[in-house]
């Protein structure tokens, strides 16, 4: 009878510790957030997905929102950013906080002059690698119109190997209507990019269908 | 250049061409009749004997495995009727010891009763007036003449005296009558008693009869499966059908109160093991959530069987009273430490999914608002994780009978499978067998011109042969 007990026992532990898995089904969300004049009308929207993605992440999912502007490769531009924690309750508490960092952003953001998409794509690529987890996803909420200061090199290829960029609410310039292959110049640019990169892309600017933007 | 062009050696008339193969295609299967129709009936007898082999040894595992199955039959029937003659004989022995132990009190009680009764009856006998001695000295004095005043006067002085005391004695007749019916009166109450009690020893023995009955039907039964009778064949083999659908009922019944436990308490461990780590391809806190009810599962199954409810383990049916009684104590103690973790873990959801459901409104915008009387289901939910690991403690019954009979069953399915592919061996081989002439015969028809062409050589030769047999027999008799 010991000897089953104790049996037991150990395949528990082996079961609880060896073969337990705690980052390869976790998820890692960067969301860049274009704030540039031309796109800042668009936030609010911004904020719905964030609250969705917020309902849908589970403990030891990773989460980080950053603005895009004139220099984008930076920790400052880092809005907020979260692992959550095993624990329900934490990672409960841990949303609510997190969605008042973004409220007290939207309420007090302003446009930047320059935009650099590809400083923010470097810097959340860094930041996913960092987490480990086994789902990276790259979602980038801005018109892919690139706007860089002067100075500012960003021609250089990506290494986004195991991340999937999602380009949300793509929305036309006025010259895209004037000639609509502009816009999609623009967009398979960035695909080209990313896939050369070795990431995949996908876009989506059907924001009612939200439970599509994470699908593997 | 292709095969049909090679075939086809007159291009102009592929009639003749078909024709011409056909006709070489005859005879060549004509010249090769022989061993085509000796390959093609050893294919068949090759076939039917595999076959035929195959259904033989098919039908004695069968019977092998219906002679098994029949001996675990009679065994757990044996051993189920030993388990009711055991406690109806049990019953039995708490009946004497109950009722008849106090036997010879009621026996006591019915002979002071009687002994009294009979003092009764002694003190209630009629006792015979006294014998009036008076009636000689009237006789004496009717022969004297009453002519003469003065005798008439003596006469009627004893006349006198003769009524005053046959008053008295007729007063006292009545007063000892009297006494008499007083003491009968007196000895109702202890008839009345005596009936009763003579009826309660009467119950008491229709009942140890009515037990005597039971057990003797369940001695024939014993005795039936004793000699492997066909009636206890079918009745246990009917028994054990009815059980394992019945126990596997049940069981299904036990499956979704495990499967509500497990989303009682899934949840709330994601607090205590983490909510993001996995095994395998499943979330630890689920895991763990299916451990402790397993756990519970076990417990249960060992309560009952130190109760020795169910048989499962020999083991423990057959440690010492006392270990066994420590055991009882150990499982329950810890069923009820674990039924109390989940009315814990049960509050800890409800709180938890209070929680994230006010999360998920205030992130969808929507006003929260807080239930009327959102107690009652964490009360309700507290009270279902602490109830039904107890619950689940009882699958340890349905899961004895359903093992038991799934042994039964599923034996007999799987015998009968074995005899309807024995059967299936069977038909095939002799389809194969019977195929085998087929062939010979297709075969036959297939080259019948080369065929006709013998039997019209052989018919000329024997009309050849009969005349010169014919001319032969002429000329031995001419001889002779």
């Amino acid at each position: 009878m010991k000897r089953i007990v104790m049996l037991v026992l150990i395949g528990i532990l082996i079961l609880g510790s060896g073969c337990a898995d705690s980052t390869s089904r976790a998820r890692s969300v960067f969301l860049l957030l274009d704030t540039s004049g031309t796109y800042k009308a668009e936030i609010d929207k911004a904020r719905a997905i964030i609250n969705y993605l917020l309902g849908t992440f589970e403990p030891g999912d990773s989460m980080a929102v950053a603005r895009i502007d004139s220099g984008s490769f930076s920790e400052k531009d880092i809005v907020a950013k979260v692992t959550f924690d095993r624990r329900p309750s934490v990672a409960t508490e841990q949303k609510r906080l997190f969605r008042a960092k973004i409220d007290r952003f939207i309420a007090a953001s302003g446009s930047s002059a320059h935009t650099d998409i590809t400083g923010g794509v470097v810097q959340a690529v860094q930041y996913l690698n960092e987490t480990g987890a086994g789902y990276r996803y790259i979602l980038i909420f801005s018109d892919l119109e690139e706007d860089l200061a002067k100075g500012h090199v960003r021609d250089f290829p990506l290494e986004m190997q195991g991340c999937q960029a999602i380009a949300l609410n793509v929305t036309k310039l006025r010259s895209d209507n004037v000639d609509p292959r502009q816009y999609f110049k623009r967009v398979e640019d960035w695909q080209r990019r990313v896939e050369d990169g070795g990431g995949s892309w996908r876009l989506l600017n059907d924001l009612e269908r939200l439970d599509r933007i994470l699908e593997s | 250049m292709t095969v049909a062009k090679l075939l086809n050696i007159w291009p102009h008339a592929p009639l003749l061409s078909a024709f011409f193969w056909i006709t070489v295609s005859v005879f060549f299967l004509y010249l090769a009749r022989t061993p085509a129709h000796r390959s093609i009936y050893s294919l068949s007898r090759v076939i039917h004997n595999g076959l035929r082999l195959l259904a033989r040894s098919t039908r004695i595992a069968a019977a092998g495995i219906h002679a098994r199955n029949k001996e675990v039959l009679f065994n757990l029937g044996r051993e189920s009727t030993e388990r009711i003659i055991i406690r109806e004989f049990q019953r039995v022995d708490g009946v004497i010891k109950r009722d008849l132990s106090s036997y010879p009190m009621l026996q006591r009680d019915m002979s002071d009763q009687i002994a009294r009764m009979d003092e009764d009856y002694i003190k209630s006998a009629e006792l015979p007036p006294p014998v009036p001695t008076w009636v000689d000295a009237i006789t004496a004095l009717g022969k004297i003449s009453s002519k003469d005043a003065s005798v008439a006067a003596i006469l009627e002085q004893i006349h006198k005296t003769i009524n005053s005391q046959h008053k008295g004695v007729l007063d006292e007749y009545r007063r000892v009558s009297s006494d008499r019916h007083a003491i009968l009166h007196k000895m109702m109450p202890l008839w009345r008693r005596l009936a009763e009690t003579l009826e309660q020893a009467s119950q008491r023995f229709t009942g140890l009869n009515e037990r005597a009955e039971v057990i003797d039907r369940h001695m024939q039964t014993y005795q039936e499966i004793e000699d492997r009778s066909e009636k206890a064949d079918r009745m246990l083999t009917s028994s054990a059908a009815t059980q394992f659908f019945i126990a596997g009922f049940v069981l299904l019944i036990a499956a979704g109160g495990a499967v509500i436990n497990f989303n009682l308490i899934a949840l709330p461990m994601s607090e205590m093991v983490g909510g993001g780590s996995y095994i395998g391809a499943f979330k630890t806190s689920d895991v763990a959530a299916l451990v402790i009810i397993l756990v519970e599962l076990a417990m249960g199954l060992y309560l009952m069987e130190s109760l020795r409810i169910t048989r499962l383990f020999p083991i423990i049916g057959q440690m010492d009273d006392r270990t066994r009684r420590r055991m009882v104590w150990i499982t329950f103690t810890i069923l009820f430490v674990m039924a109390g973790v989940e009315a814990s873990l049960a509050f800890m959801r409800d709180r938890l999914a209070a929680d994230i459901q006010a999360l998920r409104q205030s992130l969808a915008d929507v006003e929260v608002v807080a239930a009327a009387n959102n107690w009652i289901p964490t009360v309700g939910q507290m009270v279902m994780g602490f109830i039904l690991p107890f619950a689940l403690a009882f699958v340890a019954i349905p899961l004895e009978s359903f093992v038991h009979a799934a042994r039964t069953v599923l034996g007999s399915v799987l015998a009968a499978l074995l005899n309807g592919l024995a059967f299936a061996f069977r038909l095939v081989g002799n389809v194969a067998r019977y195929g085998g002439e087929f062939g010979v015969n297709l075969y036959d028809l297939a080259i019948f011109p080369s065929l006709w062409i013998e039997r019209l050589v052989v018919e000329k030769r024997r009309q050849q042969k009969e005349p010169e047999t014919a001319e032969t027999g002429a000329l031995a008799e001419e001889t002779s």
